[in-house]
């Protein structure tokens, strides 16, 4: 179990973290959907090699947040700060330049493209030549290719997906897609992945195997990690740090254990009048 | 005055556009595609009319009757034929039948009735009111055409909001499972969205064709665009914007045409175009959806 | 058109290796034995004015795949480029020619002007227009084929032996000694020096293959089908979609300004009124018979959809028919449900009996 520490703001990071800079800071962040306020005053300190859990019922806003962290929204109040970098008004492009990837709720693969050409796209760190030199094939062309073909299979052996590069992305069992989207979010090089419902339509043996290759990830990388799920057993099994979320607030923060037996979490989900 | 004049020209060039916009924007709001066969059922209603008046001599009003019923029909049997087996599939397939069917309808007009160039009788006579001294002349077809139009706006938007098959057409526009499952017979809903769009460009037929005294196989393409344009301007999907759309191209052709240059006239009419959907990127009056992510 | 990537299921294959080989050779092929049989002057004059048409119909086809198929923009106004590459040509091999008189170089010259000028065009439309989506781009498109057409209409230019004079709208050129006219507004131009040769044509094909295939074959490519398949995405992973989506539209529009060129060049005589939308649409009708994405089939499409026609001019008036209710019936067919699933068990039949000849050899 991992030993928590408390910041004096009251924020907490894996024990381990201390010493270095948080790889999220977000500041009173909130955002208006014309006069319905979806999100407000969310903060939320993420260390740097922590795996967080961002949990609410249905509807709390835990999506939009991810949105508002990835720019897809641009927030209405607050700060974003992404290993110290201010992210508030960068676009969704940048943000993910910045340091920041995701998976999708309703899974948003590239069809039509192998499973390979999936991860390769998210690769444009590892690319330097222009379209001119990929027109002419300069001998860049070749290199670069061949590095990013050794580097995508490297990145798909993480799921034991090497065999499936040819494989249109479309043309995936559901799971396999899941995990496309992880790899190839993991492909941008990102400081901290964004995982939204990762465990959504799998059985149980695949979300223990989904466990720890989540662990492992942020233990090669060492990167952060932060998800949504609804699945309290992978939530309570390997997440350091629990934000819950209910009507666009937070209203818990703590360890699995302080959120488990926290009454205002209970409320939220179980509902205040609940009748035996 | 002479800018009255050409404000008054316009908005009788803009009401035909409104009305053939009018069938182009319904059928893009519920069968969302872009119906290039409209400007031929145009075309299609104004030789209906020509004989009609011209080879049996009937009266004009049992002429425009005759073109409104049988380009109405016209319009749900292409959409029955060529159109509904391919609801299913991407728009682009559809886009290209109605495609063919444009060709169709243009060749085989040029086939049965020649590719020359026939003189249209306007069906109303051709009178005029002078005002002002004489300054401002109004043809009286001017005047029809803008009350004709403005009585069509009025029922259209009476029917589609109060009516059971009116609702019906907006709930199919909204969300077509979702209507199946609520009982809407989605089939019938969409023919006759094409059936009124269609008898709808019967009468813009009999209008424009009344304007310009001259019909031709290919008569219909260039209002077809114009109207199509019109149709964006407001807001592509939306009944008003249509309309508003429609008087506001016309006016705009009639003022550049007048003040500034005939021969670039359609430059800026498309140059407008594009610079509003620069600004509004769903036009006048559209709405803006947004995927969900 | 919302749902385009409906329409390019699964066929990032088409990009792949095995079409691009079918592409160059059935060029290859295709202009080597369209050449002996007009050395050996088996060809009647009419087939043989078709082919260097046919050449840029199959060039600015391939463009339009570019943007409609791999970027998932419909377009309805390359025709437009087309018509700035084409008088852009004309313009630069008139002025040229008492300077440059050797053809084929002028034919060079007239082209990379053609595709130059086109392509700049491409980006002041694609700049603020790709930003719109779907059909909004599609009617702006055509709105700027409309503009093109009219603005062409509208010039008048000419050279004589004091210089070059030019006047928009209103003819007001008088030339004196030495007078050449190059373009008179609706008119067009006239009096084209004819430089474009079959095999020029059939050299810009295997441009435009090397650069179509090594593009979508490159990073770029691939950011391109991503954006197309799921623009939220691309983003998300750090492509710029604007970016990415309004370098394929200037290649795609210096292409077909480099067809257009050619095109342009093949006539003595050349109107304004040719590059409308019709043409537009008949290019459309092109890409998507032969497949979104798919270059070998927008080849043949193309080139039996523009000779057929031609070669049943004996029909008349019926070869309109013929060809719309074809193009009716060709769309209703393919996108039959019991049609595609005869297709889909087909290719699954062959799969299967393919893998068993292998896994035969393999135990062998």
């Amino acid at each position: 179990m991992t030993k928590m520490v408390e910041y004096p703001s009251g924020a907490i990071v894996p024990e381990r973290d201390i010493g270095y800079r948080p790889v999220l800071e977000a500041l009173h962040l909130g955002i208006d959907f014309g006069g319905l306020t979806a999100v407000d005053d969310f903060n939320l300190i993420v260390g740097k090699t922590e795996i967080a859990g961002l949990i609410g019922p249905n509807g709390a806003g835990k999506t939009t947040v991810f949105n508002l962290l990835t720019k897809v929204y641009q927030p209405t109040r607050g700060t974003i700060l992404l290993d110290g970098q201010d992210t508030s008004k960068m676009t969704t492009v940048d943000a993910n330049r910045a340091g920041i990837a995701r998976t999708f709720q309703n899974i948003r693969l590239f069809n039509n493209l192998s499973v390979e050409d999936n991860v390769k796209v998210a690769m444009s760190k590892d690319f330097s030549y222009t379209t001119l030199g990929g027109i002419l094939r300069l001998p860049r062309y070749y290199r670069q290719e061949e590095e990013a073909h050794q580097k995508a299979l490297e990145l798909l052996r993480i799921f034991d997906m090497q065999d499936l590069a040819e494989t249109a992305a479309g043309n995936l069992p559901y799971g396999a897609q899941r995990r496309l989207e992880i790899v190839r979010a993991l492909a941008t090089k990102p400081k901290l992945l964004l995982l939204d419902e990762p465990a959504a339509g799998m059985n149980p043996v695949e979300t223990e195997e989904l466990m720890n290759n989540i662990r492992k990830i942020r233990d090669d990388f060492k990167i952060a990690v932060m998800l949504i799920e609804h699945d309290m057993k992978l939530v309570m099994g390997i997440c350091e740090g629990i934000a819950v979320l209910n009507y666009g607030r937070i209203i818990a923060k703590g360890t699995p254990e302080q959120i488990r037996c926290n009454p205002t979490v209970i409320e939220a989900y179980l509902g205040s009048n609940r009748e035996v | 005055m002479t800018f009255l004049q050409f404000l008054i020209t316009g908005l009788s060039l803009g009401s035909v556009y409104a009305i053939i916009a009018l069938g182009y924007t319904m059928v893009y709001g519920i069968a969302k595609m872009l119906n290039f066969a409209h400007g031929d059922i145009i075309m299609v209603g104004a030789y209906l009319a020509y004989f009609a008046m011209g080879k049996y001599n009937l009266p004009a009003l049992v002429a425009v009757m005759i073109s409104v019923l049988v380009c109405t029909l016209l319009g749900v049997v292409v959409e029955r034929l060529a159109y509904k087996p391919l609801r299913k599939v991407s728009s682009l397939s559809v886009l290209i039948t109605a495609i063919g069917v444009s060709y169709l309808l243009q060749n085989g007009a040029q086939l049965l009735w020649s590719s020359a160039p026939k003189m249209f009788t306007s069906i109303i006579p051709p009178n005029t009111i002078r005002l002002f001294d004489g300054q401002l002349t109004i043809t009286h077809l001017s005047i029809f055409t803008i009350v004709v139009t403005l009585a069509i706006m009025i029922a259209l938007t009476l029917f589609v909001n109060n009516s059971k098959m009116g609702k019906a057409m907006r709930a199919c526009s909204e969300d077509k499972d979702t209507a199946r499952l609520m009982g809407i017979n989605v089939d019938t809903t969409i023919s006759v969205t094409f059936a009124i769009g269609s008898g709808l460009a019967a009468i813009a037929a009999v209008l424009y064709a009344s304007a310009y005294q001259s019909i031709s196989p290919t008569l219909g393409s260039m209002p077809g665009i114009k109207a199509f344009t019109a149709a964006v301007f407001g807001g592509i999907g939306s009944m008003p914007g249509a309309f508003l759309g429609g008087l506001l191209l016309g006016v705009i052709e009639t003022l550049v045409k007048g003040y500034l240059t005939t021969q670039l006239s359609d430059a800026f009419v498309f140059g407008i175009l594009i610079i509003i959907l620069l600004v509004k990127p769903n036009g006048l009056l559209g709405h803006k959806y947004s995927e969900k992510v | 058109m919302s749902n385009l990537k409906n329409l390019i299921t699964r066929k990032f294959f088409a990009a792949g290796k095995l079409n691009r080989t079918f592409s160059y050779l059935l060029v290859i092929i295709g202009y080597l034995l369209l050449q002996s049989l007009s050395n050996a002057g088996a060809l009647t004059s009419h087939f043989s004015s078709l082919l260097v048409p046919l050449t840029s119909y199959i060039v600015i086809a391939i463009a339009l795949n570019l943007t409609v198929g791999f970027s998932g923009e419909l377009s309805l106004g390359h025709a437009g480029f087309m018509g700035v590459g084409a008088f852009s040509a004309v313009i630069v091999s008139g002025l040229l020619t008492p300077y440059l008189p050797s053809a084929p170089l002028r034919l060079i010259v007239a082209m990379l002007a053609g595709a130059i000028v086109s392509a700049i065009f491409g980006a002041l439309i694609g700049i603020p227009v790709l930003k719109l989506e779907g059909d909004y781009l599609a009617i702006v498109t055509l709105a700027f084929n409309q503009i093109i057409k009219t603005v062409i209409n509208s010039i008048y230019l000419g050279y004589d032996n004091n210089g070059i004079q030019f006047s928009f709208v209103n003819n007001k050129i008088s030339l004196g000694p030495g007078a050449v006219t190059i373009l008179k507004g609706p008119i067009g131009a006239n009096g084209i020096k004819r430089i474009s040769t079959f095999t020029a044509g059939f050299v810009l094909i295997l441009i435009t293959l090397l650069i179509v295939y090594n593009l979508i074959n490159s990073r770029k490519g691939r950011a391109i089908m991503a954006c197309r398949d799921n623009r939220i995405a691309a983003e998300s992973v750090g492509i710029n979609v604007m970016h990415v989506k309004l370098e394929a539209f200037i290649i795609s529009a210096a292409l077909a300004g480099a067809a257009g060129a050619l095109y342009g060049l093949n006539y003595s005589t050349l109107t304004p009124a040719k590059f409308d939308y019709n043409l537009s649409i008949m290019i459309l009708v092109y890409v998507v018979l032969g497949g979104l994405g798919n270059i070998a089939g927008t080849i043949i499409s193309t080139s039996i959809l523009y000779i057929l026609p031609e070669q049943l001019r004996f029909l008349q008036d019926y070869r309109m028919i013929i060809y719309a209710v074809v193009l009716i019936g060709i769309m209703l067919i393919t996108n039959n449900d019991w049609f595609r699933y005869q297709l889909a068990r087909l290719s699954r039949k062959l799969k299967r009996r393919r893998k068993k000849a292998k896994g035969g050899a393999g135990n062998d």
